[in-house]
């Protein structure tokens, strides 16, 4: 796995160890992609979605499946993974643009309106996003979910913002 | 002489779960610990906790601590902080330099039916050229400063480990507001979870594999300016003429970690050594009892996990020593047991707690095979 000598996964990487959404299911609206890909012990992205749609069972190191329909992409899961390994991705919002929720722990956190240059998974830049939502509740205890909107073709490698 | 139901020596997560189960039964519990806070390392670990939803995962390490502390005050845990165990003796006598309001210390000599040690672990220190220069630190300590005592330990971070500890403080460093300016690693691969390396890379982080550190430079200030990496080959040794030198202003290190064993050599424990658990340990039985009878461990000191594992072991030790003094029913006990076993088992499945499974099973056999019953401290 290159991901082990690199850090970061490689999009075909992950789709062959996640059931990731099919092209059927973007086109319905926003879904969670979980990028969690090792057997740990963990399972809190389970109950934190209220519709059922991650599951992990039992033993707790299963990986958690998405199952798509039930996904609405409210963003629940994104805060609470506690490995930052879930994103919600829209590529309905517009036909040029989608967007991407992404946890994102640190100050200033972003606000809305604000251009950010939109990062991939080797924190490369890839191009210019705009802050389209922030939300940040007590509930999601200190893990701000911040969206970006990107050009389309990008959805699927651009996973944070730069740092600033 | 002050008699106590059940002393228990460190107020980490598994003191304070030991010190918790014990105290609910209504045994007299003292709960020592030379920090000034209790709680380990729980305060500075500002991040979610992996595991299971049933039993706080997700939850934030600090909010953890803060829970626990008020489990033990509803459980009437008396606790003494700034206080150092000096010596353990026959009849469970114990020597505590306890700390005072006032700052001074005092000698009390106390006796305890039941004696649990969790006292933790200690990091590693990897030497090379400069390893004493200022600037040079563990990675627990710069974890310490920026998310216990609000202070930078400098702007440019240069991390030597990705397991782990040395992922999670990089992350927290940049949290701070710290550069970290590389990652460096003598495995051919990345220690650590997949998802803590892949919040560094996202950042921009590099992680240089197959690298050590060799020398760390020093400025005219007399701390660290600087440090020289190099290649290694499979022997982890340097290869002559890979040198390179990053600027940085601190060395941070997440060399592992060995638990500290001090006090458990000192009631005269019988220990193995094990190398993935980070050293010399105590045989233990499934009741977290060790070779000294009424000398029980948990966490770290019985072999290095993570907080977790610590926590559910804690309270194994907590019910076993509530069973011998009579407070629970050995059946009560034993089905209590078997539920944490259990939940220990589901956090050592995975290609990353398998070998600790094993290796625990393999210190309970030797256990088994070696001691069989444990025997007064002579």
């Amino acid at each position: 796995m290159a991901l082990i000598n690199t850090g970061y996964l490689e999009y075909d990487e992950l789709k062959n160890i996640q059931t990731l959404p099919d092209d059927e299911r973007f086109s319905k609206g926003p879904v969670a992609i979980i990028e969690c890909v090792q057997e740990i012990p963990c399972n809190p992205c389970e109950a934190a979605c209220h519709f059922g749609a991650i599951q992990v069972g039992e033993p707790i190191t299963n990986l958690p499946t998405l199952i798509g329909e039930k996904c609405i992409g409210c963003g629940m899961c994104v805060a609470r993974c506690p490995g930052l390994a879930i994103v919600v991705v829209d590529k309905t919002c517009s036909d040029t643009t989608a967007t991407v929720s992404f946890p994102f722990e640190y100050y200033p956190i972003p606000t809305v309106g604000e251009e950010r240059k939109a990062l991939n998974r080797k924190g490369e830049i890839v191009c210019s996003g705009k802050i389209v939502k922030v939300v940040n509740p007590a509930s999601y205890d200190h893990t701000p979910v911040v969206t970006v909107e990107i050009p389309k073709e990008f959805a699927d490698e651009v996973r944070t913002v730069e740092r600033v | 002489m002050l008699q106590k139901d059940v002393l228990v020596i460190g107020a980490g997560p598994a003191g304070l779960a030991a010190s918790i189960e014990a105290g609910k039964y209504g045994a007299s519990t003292l709960l020592v610990d030379l920090n000034m806070q209790p709680g380990g390392q729980l305060f500075k670990q500002i991040h979610k906790f992996f595991g299971s939803s049933a039993h706080r995962s997700g939850t934030r390490g600090y909010d953890i601590g803060k829970q626990l502390l008020q489990e033990a005050q509803e459980a009437n845990v008396e606790i003494w902080m700034q206080s150092t165990v000096i010596g353990i003796f026959p009849e469970h006598k114990v020597a505590i330099e306890k700390g005072l309001d006032s700052g001074k210390k005092e000698m009390i000599t106390i006796q305890a039916k039941k004696i649990i040690i969790a006292t933790g672990a200690s990091e590693n220190a990897i030497r090379f050229n400069g390893w004493t220069t200022p600037g040079v630190m563990g990675a627990g300590a710069a974890q310490t400063m920026i998310n216990v005592n609000h202070v930078k330990p400098g702007q440019q971070i240069v991390m030597l480990g990705t397991g782990n500890v040395g992922l999670i403080v990089s992350y927290q460093l940049m949290q701070a507001g710290c550069d970290v300016v590389s990652l460096i690693e003598a495995a051919p691969k990345i220690g650590g979870y997949a998802v803590h390396a892949a919040k560094i890379r996202r950042a921009g982080v590099p992680i240089r594999l197959r690298h050590t550190i060799i020398e760390a430079k020093k400025g005219e200030n007399g701390c660290v300016c600087g440090c020289v990496i190099a290649e290694v080959n499979e022997h982890f040794q340097p290869i002559p003429g890979t040198e390179e030198t990053i600027a940085c202003d601190t060395i941070a290190l997440a060399a592992g970690l060995k638990p500290t064993m001090d006090l458990v050599k000192l009631a005269g424990c019988k220990l193995t050594f094990n190398g993935p658990f980070g050293g010399y340990i105590p045989l233990h039985n499934d009741r977290m009892e060790t070779s000294c009878l009424g000398i029980f461990v948990a966490g770290d000191t019985t072999g290095v996990e993570e907080a977790n594992t610590a926590l559910e072991e804690g309270k194994i030790a907590g019910i076993s020593v509530a069973e011998d003094l009579g407070l629970i029913s050995p059946d009560t006990a034993s089905n209590q047991r078997k539920e944490i076993w259990e939940r220990l088992h589901s956090l050592r499945l995975g290609p990353f707690g398998e070998r600790r499974m094993q290796e625990k099973e393999a210190v309970m056999k030797e256990y088994e095979t070696c001691i069989g019953a444990p025997i007064p401290i002579q």
